[in-house]
């Protein structure tokens, strides 16, 4: 099997799991709505945090609005702990080892499905969001940057999305270790969450802090695209925050096959 | 009530065959909880106030927003998995017992893991006491207790509403998330922060405000209006319609059959 025949294996698996993934229009409904609330009551309280004190913010209001209204549109991609259960369950039932006949690597068949859910579940969920954010009055609204920073915002989006299924992937990985690795899940997702600028922005974190943090693979997940495309991140910082996302996928990629490779050769399938 | 600590004694003792994954699971909750707390902290240190709140001020209503909601999610979040319950049928074998629906649903998932949730608004809650700026008389102490009763009344209503929606749609629904962990991400803050129309909808729609927002002020500023002290008791007029809503979801239910 040559190696274009491999590569053609993973586009089938991501294509199916991408047209799987525009199936759920209601929950996608649902979870527009939960998102635009969910933007909203966020744009009001910084609202209030603004008028206490504009000169505190770290950035203009209508950029802290297209912020959060990015962030709405793409939680799907954002959200860490919007885990796959399928590899859980498979591990814990013991219904991996069905997986480990298939002639593909388990690593890039898992990816593979976990990057195209979690990119059906925005491109489903962003537009009627990006639409309403567009549509509000002045302040509220979502504006849109000129094209090269839409690209660069586009580009680190993408990169992003490795970073966190590469991330999860480690997740994945840990339950051949603890079998039932849900404490470990919320522990790990709560904390990429809360410091790739998920909870509050990075910008507002203290200073000594986001030093720190744009080191981390984190930052890359979340802060790096929503401050490229509100332009508050430019120049070299911009070159420096592309280039630890692309350092990070690669480390968290390369950690993430030599860790599976040793899991499998020590498995233990489950019964029953 | 014998019966409900059976189950809870049932529910502790599965919870403590897996226990390497219950304490990181405790701590994962812990982290969810603190991060929120972290992420006040921070805009705090930049902002030092919001709406004329002082950080203790929002200290204390995030920790009774956060001790009511951790209290019913721990004993009541059963309806948490009603959708699965409905999905699979098991629901029918609930109704055919001698006992209410909404008692067995409430018996059969507890959420021991989110204890660790109630011990940080404790701690917060004890930091806050002294530093917000009340005097503690016995009326007040007593008010503060209502607010966190009534609070988790109004969240078990709130659990059982998701529910509910879900006789109708079978899947579960994600909407009533927004006044459920909504309102506990966002309850941090007092709901007036967010303005006149989502403190009205807060108040007389879903009564989130009136055990949070109405009766805080009223701690805080002894010359506004007695009722004020009294909202959170308004707010169990909450259980009237979600009862209802409950019974008539009920009685539409037909079994998925599976």
């Amino acid at each position: 099997m040559g190696k274009t025949n491999a590569l053609g294996q993973y586009l089938t698996l991501f294509r199916i799991r991408f047209i799987a993934g525009l199936q759920y229009r209601a929950a996608a409904l649902a979870g527009i709505m939960t998102q635009f609330a969910w933007g909203g009551m966020t744009v009001l309280l910084y609202r209030a945090f603004y008028q206490g004190d504009p000169a505190a913010f770290p950035q203009s209001f209508e950029a802290m609005c297209s912020y959060i209204w990015i962030q709405q549109a793409f939680l799907a991609i954002f959200m860490v702990w919007g885990l796959d259960p399928e590899p859980f369950e498979l591990i814990k039932s013991g219904n991996i080892a069905y997986e480990l006949c298939r002639p593909v690597n388990i690593y890039w068949m898992w990816f593979v499905k976990s990057t195209a859910t979690r990119l059906a579940r925005a491109v489903l969920r962003c537009m009627p969001i990006l639409i309403f954010a567009l549509l509000l009055p002045r302040p509220y609204r979502l504006v849109l940057p000129d094209g090269g920073r839409l690209a660069l915002f586009i580009i680190s989006l993408l990169l992003a999305l490795i970073n966190i299924v590469a991330f999860t992937m480690l997740l994945y990985i840990s339950t051949f270790y603890t079998l039932d690795s849900t404490g470990l899940r919320s522990l790990m997702s709560t904390l990429a969450e809360f410091l790739s600028g998920g909870l509050i922005p990075l910008p507002f974190f203290p200073d000594s802090f986001q030093r720190v943090l744009s080191l981390l693979p984190f930052s890359g997940m979340e802060n790096t695209p929503l401050q490229l495309y509100n332009g508050t991140m430019t120049g070299a910082d911009a070159v420096f925050g592309i280039g630890m996302q692309v350092f990070w996928a690669a480390a968290m990629i390369g950690t993430g096959t030599v860790w599976m490779r040793s899991a499998l050769k020590n498995i233990v399938a489950q019964g029953g | 009530m014998k019966l409900y600590f059976h189950y809870l004694s049932l529910h502790i003792r599965e919870r403590m065959e897996y226990k390497k994954s219950f304490l990181l699971n405790l701590m994962g909750q812990f982290l969810g909880s603190f991060s929120a707390f972290l992420a006040v902290y921070f805009m705090f240190e930049r902002f030092h106030s919001v709406e004329g709140f002082t950080f203790s001020q929002i200290l204390l209503s995030f920790s009774v927003v956060l001790m009511a909601f951790s209290l019913s999610e721990c004993f009541f979040r059963g309806f948490d998995v009603f959708s699965t319950m409905i999905g699979n049928g098991e629901f029918d074998r609930v109704l055919v017992r001698p006992r209410g629906t909404v008692f067995l649903v409430i018996c059969s998932k507890l959420q021991l893991d989110r204890l660790s949730r109630m011990l940080q608004a404790l701690v917060m809650l004890a930091y806050a006491l002294p530093r917000c700026g009340v005097e503690w008389t016995l009326p007040r102490v007593g008010v503060l207790i209502i607010m966190i009763g009534c609070g988790m009344v109004v969240f078990c209503c709130l659990f059982i509403c998701g529910a509910t929606l879900s006789f109708f749609t079978i899947e579960s629904i994600e909407i009533i998330n927004i006044f459920t962990d909504g309102a506990r991400e966002f309850g941090a803050y007092p709901f007036a922060v967010y303005g006149k129309g989502v403190l009205r909808l807060l108040t007389f729609v879903v009564p989130l405000a009136c055990f949070q927002y109405w009766p805080m002020l009223w701690l805080m500023q002894p010359e506004s209006p007695l009722f004020y002290a009294f909202c959170p008791l308004f707010s169990l007029l909450f259980v009237i319609p979600v009862s209802l809503l409950w019974k008539l979801g009920v009685r539409k239910y037909c079994s998925t059959g599976s």
